[in-house]
């Protein structure tokens, strides 16, 4: 090229300039201050202001942190310690641990229980959440709300297997006729279940419970922030499914179904959540057959499912409406029939828009579970309000438990979220 | 051009039968008294102005729209609201849409195989090389892989055919195949459709593109206002147009 050029232009160059080094101030450290921290004047000023306001937050509460006493058995015992310097009294947490974790009646001997309970949470969830891992994994996720029920409440081991041999049983019927037709299915299914569920129940000796392998331990001795955690993983979990339902029922085309969802969703997302908490306390127990005695968290658990579901209904409705008519006509247009167009197409893209939906109402169902708190149950907010600012050592440390439940609740939202995100990103296929 | 039409062998077979159709969307009444009979192998071009009911039409045939009077049978089965009926129907009758309508959350294999594997229960291998065969027969077999968003207009069109073919439909409708793309992507989704004219295929195909109609069709529909204004064979139809209604609509989108 410069062959043919090196007559008619005034200028060629024959060699290469060598590669010099990038002045100091526009690389490194310094051009990230200068771009980011000092750009104009008032960019500067305002990064002074921030400087000085962090340091305003940090000069205080780092010695408070850094100077905190761990061991001691009262907040008296505390003071004497710290001789008047500034320091959290941390001793708190670590003299009360156990009771944070599993409130003040969970026998002490027993705690190994939850605690194995709380680590297979982690085995049964991955699949679900990760769905690289082979999918045989998902038969322990089908397993582990019985195994994590003998965990936690201990008893016979016949109610758990009593519970799983219904669910088997009735999803035997509803595969069975199905293909028929779903209503057949569907309600076969739920009446297989309840009748060997009623069945089982009646064989189940009387004082199975007494001298079982595992101590029981009644409902009301549940506590701590495992409370929290068994609402938030349950109540979570229920939910999404019922939520689906009920968005697809509110977009039905059968009248009566129509009808029933949007008067759930509609009547309980206009009721404040501590309204239907008090109901389930005190009013619930008018609702049910006099002797029968429904377990409080059991009713607690229904409140909260309800509420979350008629929320999340609400966002994969939007989700729903978001996705273009084309979709469904391609599905329809192809042969699919109702269940397999909504499991194949319509949901898993409507469900993809409304992941940051779903997780908001995940996230704040999982704090909203402190509200038990409120009807007398003992949950991690319950304890601190309760036993433990109530009893003489440890009146008055506000800041150091309070802080405590913030930050376990802030470990579990934040990895929520960070999750939501990660799947957010590997489900993009959209390139758009 | 028009030998080509000629070897197109069109039988004596009944593939579709619509009598005395109506359809009302509200109080508007979109399609009136449709008759049309179509044989095996044949091709027909449907035009007419926008809103004329071309669209609607062809979306009776496999249900995406509800007719309220009147009969349609497809391939021996009478459309009735009976849900497996229109299931069976739908899975003979290959559908292509103007804005493609693939799966975006799904590869291009996926898009393809989906529907043979839970409509017809093919086993997955098998599936995945009918799919493979028809996106060679499309030419965009390098692109099984990927998502149809990383895919041009064009290639996103054959991929929807390659899909509807999946099905090994006897009937294939289209809707404006080619209305949502540039001209050059036009070419090679029309060369497409020809070569699925040549192997017999039954079509009735709504557009715009006249020369495609000329070329192909054995049967060229004039729809407006919801009825059928004039049918002819394409060299009768765009030479000598009876209606005047017909004539105009020509000299307009011939025109220029």
């Amino acid at each position: 090229m410069s062959d043919t050029h090196a007559q008619t232009v005034a200028f060629v160059r024959e060699t290469e300039i060598p590669e010099a080094a990038p002045p100091y101030a526009a690389t490194g450290p310094v051009k990230w201050m200068r771009e980011n921290l000092f750009a104009t004047p008032a960019n500067a000023l305002l990064t002074v202001v921030a400087a000085y306001a962090i340091y305003l937050i940090l000069a205080p509460t780092l010695p408070w942190i850094l100077n905190g006493v761990w061991t001691a058995n009262s907040l008296a015992e505390c003071r004497e310690i710290l001789q008047g310097a500034t320091g959290a009294c941390f001793a708190v947490l670590t003299e009360r641990w156990p009771q944070l974790l599993f409130g003040f009646k969970y026998p002490s001997e027993l705690y190994w229980r939850p605690s194995l309970a709380f680590v297979l949470l982690f085995v049964a969830v991955a699949p679900v959440l990760f769905f690289d891992l082979p999918r045989k994994l998902l038969i322990f996720t089908g397993l582990f709300p019985f195994i994590a029920y003998y965990l936690i409440w201990g008893g016979t081991i016949f109610v758990p297997i009593l519970a799983l041999v219904g669910c088997l049983g009735g999803y035997a019927v509803y595969q069975r006729f199905v293909t028929g037709s779903f209503a057949a299915g569907f309600f076969g299914g739920i009446a297989a279940a309840l009748l060997i569920w009623y069945i089982g129940g009646l064989l189940i000796p009387d004082g199975a419970s007494e001298n079982a392998m595992l101590t029981p331990v009644p409902s009301r001795d549940l506590g701590g922030f495992m409370l929290n955690m068994m609402l938030g993983v349950t109540c979570v979990s229920l939910s999404i499914p019922i939520g689906i339902a009920l968005a697809l029922g509110r977009q039905s085309s059968m009248p009566l179904i129509k009808v029933v969802c949007v008067v759930f969703i509609e009547f309980i997302r206009g009721v404040p959540l501590i309204t239907l908490l008090f109901v389930a306390s005190v009013m619930l127990a008018y609702f049910f057959p006099p002797d029968s005695t429904v377990d409080l968290f059991l009713r607690v658990v229904i409140m909260i499912t309800m509420f979350s579901a008629a929320y999340i209904a609400e966002v994969i409705r939007g989700g729903l409406a978001a996705l273009p008519k084309g979709q469904y006509e391609a599905a329809d247009s192809l042969g699919l029939d109702y269940p397999q167009a909504m499991r194949l197409i319509i949901l898993p893209q409507a469900l993809k828009i409304s992941i940051p939906g779903i997780v908001n109402v995940a996230v704040g169902l999982f704090k909203d579970t402190v509200l038990v708190s409120v009807i007398s149950m003992f949950d991690l907010l319950g304890m601190i309000r309760g036993p433990i600012l109530a009893s003489t050592e440890w009146n008055g440390v506000y800041w150091e438990l309070l802080g405590f439940a913030s930050l376990l609740f802030f470990v579990v939202c934040y990895g929520i979220s960070q999750y939501s995100q990660w799947l957010e990103r590997r489900l993009a296929t959209d390139h758009r | 051009m028009a030998e080509h039409a000629t070897q197109m062998q069109v039988s004596d077979e009944i593939a579709i039968t619509i009598s005395k159709m109506n359809k009302w969307y509200g109080t508007f009444h979109v399609l009136r008294d449709i008759d049309l009979t179509v044989n095996r192998g044949e091709r027909i071009v449907i035009c007419g102005p926008s809103g004329s009911g071309k669209s609607t039409l062809i979306r009776c045939i496999n249900a995406l729209e509800e007719h309220q009077q009147g009969s349609i049978e497809v391939d021996g089965t009478l459309l009735s609201s009976d849900l497996k009926n229109i299931d069976k129907i739908r899975s003979e009758v290959g559908m292509c849409f103007q804005h493609f309508n693939l799966f975006p959350h799904l590869t291009i294999l996926e898009n393809c195989t989906l529907a043979p594997i839970w409509v017809r229960k093919t086993p997955k291998k098998e599936a995945e090389e009918t799919a493979m065969h028809f996106l060679e027969k499309v030419k965009i077999p390098d692109q099984a892989m990927k998502y149809p968003g990383q895919l041009s207009g064009g290639q996103q069109q054959r991929v929807a055919i390659a899909r509807s073919l999946c099905m090994r439909p006897r009937i294939m409708l289209f809707d404006e195949p080619t209305s949502a793309l540039d001209p050059e992507m036009i070419k090679e989704v029309l060369d497409t459709m020809i070569e699925l004219a040549e192997e017999g295929m039954t079509m009735l195909c709504v557009t715009h593109e006249m020369g495609f109609a000329r070329q192909v069709a054995n049967r060229v529909i004039f729809m407006d206002a919801g009825q059928i204004v004039e049918q002819n064979e394409p060299e009768a139809f765009f030479n000598n147009p009876q209606s005047p209604r017909t004539q105009l609509f020509l000299s307009q989108i011939l025109g220029h």
